[in-house]
């Protein structure tokens, strides 16, 4: 089976997308979980990413790419070890979320979507993440912050930087 | 961690097991939980339908359709197979309910999952989280594996010889899956882009077959509906507006949370006594009351009921109970401004009024901030959003549109003392204003 085929992901994650695609009435069902677990493990979703992921499906590449370019969440090139998403929609704009990305680009030296010389950090401004009323709220990666002010962003940032950051895959 | 907050008006169902560790089964089971799903499964969907209905739920993701009756539209006899959807794509901004049920209260859904799929003859539910939920997708599927592990999902569920499966999804970032038929398309592996209706899902919807779609706070009310019966839970709430909600205030509020209030419950009570008030002892100036697609109020409209009718009648919308509290402070034109600029990030391009709509108001609207605009472009705006309003396949060209006219109409003033060249006479909530332009 497709395991024991070349495969350019983890033994785990192979192994996870060939049981993924049997819960589904039709295999296509899996294929926007599988870019992003794909996406976790690769970093992002490369050509061989596409690639793999068309043929576990049966589909072609073009297909997959379609719907790569529609989720927000998907990226074709590499972010940062920690993505650090901002969001800066109504509610918590209405509590500062903008001083909170200000501060996050003076403090990274990096403006949307751009990743930190040394790979460490990326630097996104995101629409709702789902945490308005405990605004202002940021993602790291996976992970929920909120209620932040700009000390409490640079303990988030000096802990990620220690490697004592939580890191939920 | 979210912060939970509490307030003796409140009336707790849905909410009840909130930080009493409900994620594990054992107390699950131990605070009533699965109880609900074996009366069911004893009294059979008609039973099931009809304490729907008498229930009085109304949709909680925000279109307010009673449940009850969605679920009396799936057909008995169907050749192809049934689906639950459960929709915790959970996107609107204001929004943050169902993360406070995935995070607390998994069991819940799969429970009203159960419950909805023995009532239309289902076998299959999916349970669908926004990407970003990535935590509370692992919690959930902690607890479906807790709930296979004890026998209670599979074949034979409580040896009713009925067989029932709960998969989990996760999406990858798109407000536009949050509406039913886009939700179908990205489980079925696509864009997440309309359907046109009908057929509505309840005839043909996910692979073809009947499906129920309902919200995450829905579903996680209903074993609470079955426990306590329709009619009890009815008269929690108004005529027509059964039972509870959770309400999530946020934005200049002292003490911005979810709470669960009885529908109908007054929007000024709510925010002035449950939510401790405006922050700081400043004035209120406007009111988002539910979600950011719902027309806005203004500070001496606000003494209305919290339920669907009632918000109907005073001109905006209950929405997803997403509460958005404005204080003096804040510039109307730079807040439209965020809203439609999200919606225009967001909108699939698949219509054409709300791709290029979208566009072009965010483009008016953040000119006429910067004060490059003249008089008759609020005329314009107001123009260009009410030749949006029902021109889409989906909602989200209203969504975008219908604020946009509330913020003109509400508060024309202020679009006024933009123009000519004046620019905004408000501190700016960001540095960057002229980028955006």
């Amino acid at each position: 089976m497709a395991t024991e085929k070349k495969t350019i992901f983890s033994p785990e994650l192979a192994a996870r997308f060939d049981k993924l695609v049997t819960l589904y009435p039709m295999r296509r069902s899996a294929l926007v979980p599988m870019l992003l677990y794909a996406q976790d493990e690769v970093g992002y979703i490369s050509k061989e990413v596409v690639a793999e992921v068309a043929e576990r499906l049966g589909l072609r590449e073009n297909d997959v790419e379609s719907v790569l370019s529609y989720y927000s969440m998907l990226r074709t090139k590499p972010a940062g070890k920690y993505n650090v998403q901002v969001c800066t929609n109504i509610s918590c704009m209405l509590r500062d979320g903008y001083g909170i990305l200000e501060h996050c680009k003076k403090r990274l030296g990096i403006d949307h979507k751009e990743v930190t010389a040394d790979g460490l950090f990326s630097l996104e401004e995101v629409e709702c993440i789902g945490a308005c009323c405990w605004a202002p709220a940021i993602q790291v990666n996976y992970d929920f912050y909120d209620e932040l002010t700009p000390e409490k962003m640079d303990q988030i940032l000096d802990d990620y930087k220690a490697g004592r950051g939580k890191e939920t895959v | 961690m979210p912060r939970l907050v509490s307030h003796p008006d409140e009336v707790k169902i849905t909410s009840r097991r909130f930080g009493l560790g409900a994620t594990d089964i054992e107390k699950y089971i131990a605070l009533d939980g699965y109880k609900a799903v074996q009366a069911a499964i004893a009294k059979g969907p008609e039973w099931i339908i009809a304490e729907m209905k008498a229930s009085g739920l109304r949709g909680r993701g925000g279109a307010g359709f009673p449940t009850g009756l969605k679920w009396s539209f799936v057909p008995k006899q169907s050749e192809k197979p049934k689906y639950v959807l459960v929709n915790g794509d959970e996107s609107e901004p204001g929004t943050c309910k169902d993360h406070l049920i995935f995070l607390y209260d998994p069991h819940a859904v799969i429970e009203g999952t159960m419950i909805a799929g023995i009532a239309i003859g289902a076998k299959l539910g999916f349970i669908y989280l926004r990407g970003e939920y990535r935590y509370l997708l692992k919690i959930m599927e902690k607890a479906v594996a807790d709930a296979y592990a004890k026998g209670f999902l599979g074949k034979n569920i409580f040896g009713s010889g009925i067989d029932f499966d709960v998969v989990t999804q996760t999406g990858a970032g798109a407000y536009e899956v949050g509406e039913e038929s886009a939700l179908m398309e990205s489980l079925e592996g696509k864009r997440g882009v309309p359907r046109i209706k009908p057929p509505f899902p309840a005839v043909v919807g996910l692979y073809g077959g009947p499906t129920v779609i309902n919200n995450a706070e829905t579903i996680a009310s209903v074993p609470h509906i079955m426990l306590m019966g329709g009619e009890a839970y009815a008269k929690l709430g108004t005529e027509r507006n059964g039972g509870t909600r959770l309400f999530g205030i946020s934005g200049h509020v002292e003490r911005p949370g979810v709470y669960e209030l009885p529908m109908g419950y007054n929007l000024k009570k709510a925010i002035y006594d449950v939510a401790g008030g405006i922050r700081g002892g400043k004035k209120l100036k406007a009111v988002v009351p539910g979600g950011s697609s719902t027309p806005v109020m203004t500070a001496d409209e606000i003494d209305v009921g919290l339920d669907f009718d009632q918000m109907g009648k005073a001109g905006t919308m209950l929405g997803s109970g997403g509460i958005v509290v404005l204080d003096e402070t804040v510039c109307i034109v730079e807040f439209a401004l965020r809203t439609i600029q999200f919606y225009q990030h967001e909108s699939c391009g698949w219509c054409i009024p709300c791709r290029e709509g979208t566009d072009w108001l965010k483009k008016s609207i953040g000119r006429l901030h910067a004060g490059g605009a003249v008089d008759k472009d609020i005329d314009n705006i107001r123009y260009l959003a009410e030749n949006m309003l029902g021109r889409t396949f989906c909602p989200l060209g209203d969504a975008a549109a219908m604020p946009t006219i509330g913020f003109v109409q509400k508060f024309r003033k202020e679009f006024e003392d933009h123009l000519n060249g004046k620019g905004c006479p408000y501190k700016h909530a960001r540095e960057e204003e002229a980028a955006l332009v």
